[in-house]
């Protein structure tokens, strides 16, 4: 039989980079001096489990180093290495080459030969370091022993002659004698010759134990090493003696005890080797960076909870039974209203609850994301000379694998700002009165629809008025501007905006923030921060749970309906006409608790008929899009439900101020507004200078 | 055809084991670990065990142990695949009361010329 051993690779990556996870936060919490011996036993069984994964599967450069940190960890777990921090560090480093080379693997690419050399030779450095155990070559020892038995046996000669007495606990381990026979028989011509004097009198007869003892005789060209295989189980359990008749007839004293036998016979098993590594050209593979995308990596595939498919399973046989329920009602004679309408309900029911259990088979914890933390911030901190602890919180918490993926790269970028921008140096908080060492918090929850992640530090905060100075000094802010604390924080976010006095390569030179802000963006998400000065920041994205669903106010503009994101929407208000301001030339404004927002006439940017074009007959609904806020004029507030996403651009083109559309309950494609792009569209339109023809001036 | 109890806690061997035996025509118990391990074969009679050494829970060894002291396992042959080159762990398995081992790697063709051999 013959099986293709590729189709468990998929497999076999995914529980190594697991695996890998397990062992780089088991090193990372490991403590230096005073192990917790489950802790070592833990990363040591990931190692292992590695190994022996890449050696079936055909990995073989993978389970050769895997060896060398399994040793270590070995040795560590046995108590004969002790655990230092040069140790863990190395450990850490050959995680990365690990990590790296699995990923070649599966990708069918090349790694970087030369820093896993270089990793391997630190590992080698480490073995040989400060270990009571040496690494025994133990391949080669066993070969040599078993060619040296070999050529000591010779040419072939006569016939093997073989006692065999098994001890009476023989049973005792499964083992059978019929077994070894007829395996003797398998290797050649063999006569056997039972001894049966042992067998005691009946009344003492134990027939859990083996009183029989055979001598066998076999085909003379026969291996020794292939005789002793036969007997490699039970070396222990039965006196085992091989003597050959020389090929004159002359019997030659056998070399037979066992202790001599033992690395011999264990060499034929050990020498299996597995198949080549499978290697394609390609260039040079980029190193180092590269473990970002690792855990996640392309896998398109993922794995679910078997607990989900079977929820799943349940609802669809429910959602059955309604079908047939209602099948029931079809007789036009009598409609049963009752009925039918109970069977609606069900049948919604059962729509939620499905719909709903197909999003959480899209669900990851977000820890998949999280668990690179700890690395991040233990090698960021040391190479700053920062002390930081590191806090998670609500690990669990689930989210789609688009959004958790998608986000991986922007959380990375604020917690490197937060180590490099946010908390300061040991001395400098021990003289502002904080402890030496910052904590860096990173929390998610879920609150609504919606997935919370907070990125806290307990710095130096934002310094509002060197924020000021420097959005002054670029333009963004007029010289006289006041902007409330808010605001003022937000400027960070703008393009091009950094307020660190050197450019450290750390978190670079403030081209972060905005990309990290457009990406939350694309992802349907929000990002605000509230920041103290001298007490630290918190910087929070509230994201949706999927990209494919979306919580949507519908709103009516003449005979058109369209969907507001409610994650976009500040609040709906009356127009107070009292409010309302228009500038010469530019556009309407509205004055809100002190604060001046464009009016967007929905009706005149998309040209379409509305009810009325008075503000106080309609409503406004106040949005917030890349961090400036408008109302919008609509004629009417409809319900609120969730939408599907259907994507414009793949289905028409990209319209400004439109992030896709959706369809109605009633069969109308409804538009999904895009609150940045809308608020922008309406600054462009006021540009040329067009003021609105019945504006009431307060 | 044999009922075989698979011990693994990497699923990729698992998954490895558990197709080549169910492919010759075996009935293939999987279990993640030796309490699993064990809890399954004390609810149905199993025909051999091929166990991992190191898991988490219940080593291998353990598992064996157990076993063998469970009068229906007394006899049973029961099979350690282990990637452990040395001695060690051999001889910790048969004191334990292990019938012998399969040295990791392996092939699915190892691995049932193996199984054939203690089943005959």
């Amino acid at each position: 039989m013959s099986i293709d051993i590729a189709q468990f690779h998929q497999v076999f990556f995914e529980e190594s980079f697991e695996g890998l996870e397990v062992m780089e936060s088991g090193l990372l919490d490991l403590e230096v001096g005073q192990p917790d011996a489950e802790a070592i036993n833990s990363i040591f069984r990931a190692a292992h489990s590695i190994k022996g994964g890449s050696g079936t599967f055909g990995f073989t450069a993978i389970g050769e180093f895997t060896h060398l940190l399994e040793t270590l960890l070995d040795e560590m777990r046995n108590g004969t290495r002790e655990v230092t921090r040069e140790a863990v560090d190395v450990l850490l480093l050959a995680v990365d080459s690990l990590r790296e080379m699995l990923s070649a693997a599966r990708d069918g690419a090349d790694f970087d030969a030369e820093a896993v050399a270089a990793v391997h030779a630190k590992l080698e450095q480490q073995l040989a370091a400060g270990s009571a155990v040496p690494v025994t070559p133990a391949v080669e020892a066993t070969t040599a022993s078993a060619s040296a038995s070999a050529s000591a046996s010779g040419a072939a000669g006569g016939e093997w002659t073989i006692a065999f007495a098994p001890h009476p606990n023989l049973f005792a381990t499964g083992n059978d004698p019929v077994r070894i026979l007829r395996e003797l028989r398998a290797l050649g011509d063999s006569r056997v010759q039972a001894d049966l004097s042992g067998l005691p009198p009946y009344a003492e007869f134990d027939p859990e134990a083996c009183y029989v003892r055979w001598t066998i005789t076999l085909d003379g060209t026969v291996e020794e090493s292939a005789i002793r295989e036969v007997f490699e189980w039970v070396e222990d359990d039965a006196d085992i003696h091989l003597e050959r008749a020389s090929a004159a007839g002359a019997e030659v004293p056998g070399s037979a005890c066992n202790d001599a036998v033992d690395e011999a016979v264990a060499a034929p098993a050990l020498t299996v080797a597995p198949p080549p590594v499978e290697r394609r050209g390609g260039e040079d593979r980029r190193s180092g960076e590269r473990r970002a995308g690792a855990a996640g990596g392309s896998t398109s595939s993922i794995r679910v909870d078997i607990g989900k498919v079977d929820s799943l399973i349940n609802l669809v046989g429910e959602l059955v039974i309604t079908q047939s329920m209602l099948g029931q009602l079809d007789d036009p004679e009598h409609v049963d209203f009752d009925k039918l309408r109970e069977g609606l309900a069900q049948l919604e029911r059962n729509t939620r609850e499905l719909q709903e259990s197909v999003m959480r088979i899209r669900m990851l914890p977000i820890s998949f994301s999280f668990n690179r933390f700890p690395r991040l911030v233990r090698d960021l901190s040391s190479k700053l000379g920062k002390e930081v602890e590191l806090k998670i919180v609500g690990e669990q918490t689930e989210l789609d694998k688009t959004v958790l993926e998608k986000i991986a790269d922007p959380l990375v970028h604020l917690v490197r700002n937060a180590l490099d921008h946010g908390i300061e140096q040991p001395d400098r908080r021990a003289a502002a009165g904080k402890p030496r060492h910052g904590t860096l918090t990173l929390a998610a929850r879920h609150e609504g629809g919606n997935i919370v992640i907070e990125i806290s530090d307990d710095g130096a905060g934002l310094d509002c008025d060197r924020l000021l100075a420097k959005a002054r000094e670029r333009g963004l802010v007029g010289a006289d501007e006041h902007l409330p604390e808010d605001r003022n924080h937000e400027l960070i976010f703008h393009p091009g905006f950094s307020t660190a006095k050197e450019i450290s390569d750390v978190s670079g030179r403030g081209v972060g923030m905005d990309v990290v802000k457009r990406n939350i963006k694309e992802l349907g998400g929000v990002i605000d921060i509230q920041s103290k000065f001298g007490a630290g920041s918190t910087i929070r994205i509230r994201l949706p749970l999927t990209l494919a669903i979306l919580d949507g106010q519908l709103v009516r503009v003449g005979d058109q309906t369209y969907i507001v994101p409610l994650v976009s929407i500040i609040e709906s208000l009356q127009v107070d006409p009292s409010r309302i301001k228009s500038v010469v030339g530019a556009a309407e404004l509205y004055r809100l608790r002190g604060e001046y927002i464009p009016i967007v006439r929905l009706y005149k940017l998309f040209g379409i008929e509305p009810e009325s074009s008075s503000l106080e007959d309609g409503l406004l609904v106040v949005i917030e899009g890349e961090g400036q806020r408008a109302g919008i004029f609509i004629d009417e507030l409809l319900g609120q439900q969730q939408v599907v996403i259907k994507s414009l651009e793949t289905n028409y083109r990209k319209v400004d101020g439109i992030s896709g559309a959706t369809i109605l309950g009633d069969g109308t494609v409804a538009m999904i507004m895009d609150a940045g792009g809308l608020i922008a569209l309406n600054r462009q339109a006021h540009k040329p200078a067009n003021p609105s023809d019945n504006v009431k001036a307060a | 055809m044999a009922n075989v109890l698979a011990v693994d806690d990497s699923a990729s061997m698992r998954q490895m084991v558990s197709f080549t035996l169910k492919g010759a025509g075996y009935d293939v118990t999987e279990a993640v670990d030796g309490q699993d391990a064990l809890d399954k074969a004390r609810a149905g009679k199993v025909d051999v065990v091929l166990t991992d050494v190191n898991m988490p829970n219940m080593d291998g060894i353990e598992l064996i142990r157990q076993l063998r002291g469970l009068p229906q396992y007394k006899f049973t042959p029961m099979l350690l695949l282990t990637t452990e080159s040395g001695t060690d762990k051999k001889a910790e398995g048969k004191a334990a009361g292990a019938t012998g081992w399969l040295v990791k790697p392996f092939n699915p063709d190892q691995l049932l010329a193996t199984l054939a051999k203690v089943l005959g």
